[in-house]
């Protein structure tokens, strides 16, 4: 059977969601595989929401905003911008081509740009394949959606623009380049600690045995071990020969 | 959802043939009533027609429906229709949802039915996931002062000041210069019919200047905008020291333009006898054209082209103007316009060019990649130029060259835009909410613009324009009272930890900190674009209609996960 990809659009109201009615009007013809959400603002669109939708099942999640500079909310899709940055990085970490996730600008009166965009997108998913449907790839998802939901990725996202356009409030410039290092880190972190929990409410395990399967330094996960445990999601089940065996605790 | 169960009804529209020609309506019917909490479904021959309103309305009150979905064309269009609808028949208009089956799917995909019909199919169930979860919305209601603040103190400002006034509203007009009266300050005569710039002008200052009900203040500049519609608070600063703050309902930006140094460009700044149109005017008014026997004018200086792509729309019938009384004036003069394209549009601007052309005036055409070479000499200044219509050059003695050039945003047109919080076009123009919807509002309620600060204009469309803003700013005064928007962002008190970053990255100032550093949105600012909720750290903003779960709601029935 021939592979149709399940595609989910996010479209701003005021500029692309236009832009595709305007296809429809003007009776351009495209795949019929992309089912279309309205929001407000491209800005709106959050990437734990994305990821969400990914481990639901979709082949690839497009997101399409007013283009720079004409956002109908000023600067909404500067931020959008931003965003999807994070939201291509965790991607990334949850092992899935970054090609699956997009972000575009469309005007209202771009109707063929639409149509084109949808082809053009609808292929690419069409070539990379569907999305593994195993446990291992769903928990990755779950774990990036996790991931960015934490608030040290949620606060240096909301803050990228300003900082890395107008400095800091000490008035200090951020490069992008610096303020990427600092993302990518951070990144890694929240998505191997959350990776971990979510390991540990499938199975108790070991410090050891969780490095051994995530392929991480036994130091680093006892790190990220320790401070689950101090927020609550983590707790010692028992002694194993000597040996701290952990689980995952209910939502605290 | 406790004794609230949902009841959602759905009415699927085949729009004429335009969606059930593609698309089988009776199998999406059918479909429907298999989902979750769908009680009722029918099918409408359009169901934005009186009748298919009216049977809309009848199954609320048969069925007891407590949400619709419709599925038809675009809410773009719709939306407000049905939401009318289901208030009439006593349902909060924020419980209704559409599916748009036509624009984004029986139009585009004509030739696959089967295709159509199942898309069709997941876009009535993503309506039907996203109508469980609403929730009633209120619109917030807010009084509306009835005193504006006009930004310009020129013939658009001052025209929209005293229609204001005479609709009984007091209005405060701020003025940058020390004078009133703007660009036609510097303006002879004023095309189609040649009257004298001043005796336009001096019975508008003179009205403005003694009316009651008019507020001047000359030699000020805004410094701070605060508030929203019905109460904006504006820091007004005089140049010479002192500032005052106003309380006022609207806001109407009347700025103005200024017109383009065309530094650089064909010698302007080194050689007296090379001018811009506006200077040339100014020449034409004195009598000190005496020794130019001939003047040549060129065209789009500084327009229409990569750095300012736009048409500056009234250089053309300037230049034809100022041709035709410098024949007038001098018949001994000759008088060349080099020209790209010769935009004298409309009814009353073409007859300037019959009119320029009778007087004599010789109409050259240029190719904007080979544009003239001016060479100032002793004697003259050598214009060449190729004529794309001749195929060959052409050589000019002429005594004065005269530049036409575009006129430009002014250069503090950003900083009152953000203090506005209003944006501004790819030009530097400040932007309307919509070029044909919405010409004279911003998107930002109670803000409104006109004339030049708008885009490049001629007298009579700024003054069009002005009164247009100047009804548009008294419909909220007139009525005292408007409602807004509900769609709009809350915050869980409990959640916020006073971070700040909404309060960065809202581009309306509706969200502040209180005392206790909590997030506070402004329910008459905000317009619900979610940008806040989408970075809060402790996910604590809901942004209501469009929440995470109806947008996750959505996307799982798109993807034919059971749910619910």
């Amino acid at each position: 059977m021939v592979f149709e990809p399940r595609i989910v659009g996010f479209l701003c109201n005021w500029c692309s969601y236009a832009g595709a009615d305007l296809a429809g009007v003007s009776r351009i013809q495209y795949p019929p595989n992309l089912r279309i959400i309205r929001v407000m603002c491209s800005g709106r669109i959050d990437p734990s929401v994305v990821l969400g939708v990914l481990a639901g099942g979709a082949d690839g999640v497009m997101i399409t905003g007013c283009h720079i500079g004409d956002c109908h909310y000023i600067d909404g899709n500067l931020y959008a911008r931003r965003k999807f940055g994070l939201l291509r990085r965790l991607v990334v970490r949850a092992g899935l081509d970054p090609e699956r996730v997009m972000l575009e600008w469309v005007s209202a009166s771009e109707g063929q740009r639409f149509a084109d965009l949808v082809t053009g997108f609808t292929e690419r998913i069409r070539r990379l394949g569907p999305v593994a449907g195993d446990e291992e790839t769903k928990m990755n998802l779950r774990a990036a959606k996790a991931a960015a939901e934490e608030y040290r990725l949620r606060a240096l996202v909301g803050k990228e623009e300003k900082l890395v356009e107008s400095g800091n409030v000490y008035g200090e410039e951020v490069t992008q380049e610096e303020f990427d290092r600092i993302m990518v880190e951070a990144i890694e972190a929240e998505y191997t600690r959350n990776r971990i929990r979510l390991m540990l409410t499938r199975e108790p395990l070991s410090v050891k045995e969780l490095a051994y399967r995530i392929g991480e330094e036994p130091r680093k996960v006892l790190g990220h071990v320790a401070s689950l445990r101090q927020r609550g999601w983590v707790d010692m089940l028992e002694l194993r020969g000597g040996t701290p065996i952990y689980r995952a605790m209910e939502a605290p | 959802m406790g004794e609230d169960l949902p009841r959602v009804g759905v009415f699927i529209c085949h729009c004429g043939k335009n969606i059930a020609e593609t698309v089988n309506v009776k199998e999406v019917v059918e479909y429907s009533l298999s989902l979750v909490g769908v009680v009722h479904s029918e099918d409408n021959l359009y169901s934005c027609s009186s009748e298919g309103l009216s049977k809309l309305k009848e199954a609320i009150a048969e069925h007891g429906l407590n949400r619709v979905v419709v599925a038809s064309c675009t809410p773009r269009t719709h939306e407000h229709l049905f939401q009318h609808a289901c208030k009439e028949a006593g349902l909060n208009p924020y419980l209704f949802e559409m599916a748009n089956i036509r624009d984004q799917c029986s139009w585009v995909h004509l030739h696959r039915p089967e295709d159509a019909t199942k898309k069709a199919k997941d876009l009535v169930h993503m309506a039907v996931a996203k109508a469980r979860l609403l929730e009633p919305q209120e619109e917030p209601e807010i009084e509306i002062r009835p005193e504006t603040l006009v930004i310009g103190g020129g013939i658009s400002g001052m025209t929209a000041a005293i229609s204001l006034s005479n609709q009984g509203f007091r209005v405060y007009l701020v003025e940058k210069e020390d004078e009133l009266g703007g660009m036609l300050l510097r303006l002879d005569r004023l095309f189609p019919t040649n009257i004298k710039s001043e005796d336009l002008l001096g019975p508008r200052v003179k009205a403005a200047e003694s009316d009651q009900n008019i507020v001047v203040h000359k030699g000020s500049r805004i410094r701070s905008v605060s508030g929203f519609i019905g109460n904006f608070e504006v820091e007004v600063e005089k140049m010479r020291g002192g500032a005052e703050t106003l309380k006022v309902g609207t806001i109407i930006v009347a700025t103005g333009a200024e017109s383009y140094d065309p530094v650089d460009l064909y010698g302007f700044g080194d050689d007296s006898r090379i001018v811009t149109q506006l200077q040339f005017e100014e020449l034409l008014s004195g009598d000190g054209l005496e020794e130019s026997r001939t003047v040549v004018m060129i065209q789009c200086v500084g327009s229409r082209n990569s750095d300012r792509p736009y048409c500056s729309r009234v250089c053309c019938s300037e230049a034809m103007k100022n041709a035709a009384k410098m024949r007038e004036t001098y018949p001994k003069s000759e008088v060349y316009i080099l020209y790209r394209d010769l935009q004298t549009y409309g009814t009353s601007y073409t007859p300037l060019e019959w009119e320029a052309k009778k007087s004599l005036v010789k109409l050259v055409k240029y190719d904007a990649k080979r544009p003239p070479e001016v060479t100032p000499g002793d004697e003259a200044i050598r214009v060449r130029v190729y004529s794309p219509l001749l195929d060959e050059d052409m050589e000019l003695e002429a005594d004065l060259v005269v530049l036409s050039t575009p006129l430009i945003p002014r250069e503090d047109a950003r900083e009152l835009s953000q203090m506005l919080k209003v944006p501004l076009n790819s030009d530097g123009f400040f932007m309307e909410a919509h070029v044909k919807l919405r010409p004279l509002d911003f998107a930002t309620d109670g803000i409104y613009v006109c004339g030049t600060a708008h885009s490049p204009k001629e007298i009579g469309e700024s003054v069009a324009q002005a009164l247009g803003a100047a009804s548009r700013a008294a419909m909220p005064m007139a009525r005292g009272k408007i409602r807004t928007a509900a769609i709009v962002s809350v915050v869980d008190e409990d959640r916020c930890s006073g971070c700040g970053t909404c309060v960065e990255v809202c581009p309306y100032n509706a969200i502040q900190k209180d005392e206790a550093g909590i997030a506070r949105v402004t329910a008459a600012v905000c317009k619900g674009c979610g940008v806040c909720g989408a970075s809060c750290p402790e996910r604590a903003i809901t942004m209501q209609h469009f929440t995470n779960e109806q947008l996750e709601a959505q996307a799982l029935a798109a993807l034919g996960r059971v749910d619910g």
